[in-house]
């Protein structure tokens, strides 16, 4: 019972701040909108018993990311652009191709819903999750988890180069 | 309520977000706004990947998107790094603004 509720509710926050960033007129209202989307992700990560992620999610995505959006935001000072049109010109054909995308993803689940069958339920394994996780991350997964160091790495003097005025 | 939540509850609201997400990327003019429809896309794929981690009780999804969330932030940084450049050039973050290659 309670698991429904959470549920719903988080879904609802998630579908809602989505619905909210892609329509709201101020850049700002969209990265608001965005916070509110991507915390209830967090707390469906919580439901899903994925605690490290819960926290990864509200440290990196929220405390990081869209306070980067803020930041470029209020950089490139988006007063005038809150007055002219959201939407692009060619707006219909767009948003006709994401309903009918939609419609067949409705259509094909619910008339192979017979034989689209989800792989059997594993076992679950006994310990925490962060322990299972860093075990995993850091036994099966080192090369993955040395190559993403890197390509923080790439990104850190990439987004510098960017954004730095050149010595004219 | 209704039914017990099961995994293909979180794979329609995985689904229904990377739609709501796409039409943010496709129907806005604004560049920094198209970005963080971008984000809304990763999020969904990161739910349908600890959705499943949970169903199959591995913690591959999970690992997965970690990974995930680590190449998003070098997106986004990279992405609005570019984007401050662009704005610095074309003083706009519209993006049928920004038309220097049409013929």
């Amino acid at each position: 019972m309670l698991d429904t509720v959470l549920f719903y509710s988080f879904a609802l926050l998630t579908l809602v701040g989505a619905i909210l960033t892609v329509s709201l007129r101020n850049a700002v209202h969209c990265a608001i909108a965005l916070i509110t989307s991507l915390a209830g992700v967090a707390g469906l990560f919580l439901l899903q018993k994925a605690e490290f992620l819960f926290a990864v999610q509200i440290v990196l995505y929220i405390g990081g990311i869209t306070v980067l959006f803020l930041f470029v935001i209020m950089l490139v000072n988006l007063d005038q652009t809150a007055k002219q049109a959201r939407y692009q010109r060619h707006w219909l054909v767009p948003l006709l191709a994401v309903i009918g995308t939609g419609g067949l993803f409705v259509g094909f689940l619910t008339r192979g819903r017979d034989t689209l069958a989800l792989p059997a339920p594993g076992v679950a394994e006994a310990g925490g999750n962060i322990e299972r996780l860093s075990d995993l991350l850091f036994h099966e997964y080192l090369v993955p988890f040395e190559v993403a160091s890197l390509l923080l790495l790439v990104a850190i003097v990439g987004s510098v180069v960017m954004a730095k005025k050149r010595a004219d | 309520m209704l039914h017990p939540i099961t995994t293909t509850h979180y794979l329609v609201l995985s689904a229904a977000l990377l739609l709501i997400g796409t039409l943010g990327v496709l129907l806005r003019r604004n560049a920094v706004v198209i970005m963080m429809s971008i984000e809304l896309i990763l999020n969904a794929v990161n739910i349908n990947l600890i959705a499943f981690s949970e169903h199959l009780k591995t913690l591959n999804g999970q690992v997965f998107a970690i990974f995930v969330i680590t190449v998003a932030v070098a997106e986004a940084a990279v992405g609005l790094g570019i984007l401050i450049a662009l704005f610095r050039n074309k003083e706009t973050v519209l993006i049928d603004e920004i038309d220097i290659l049409k013929w």
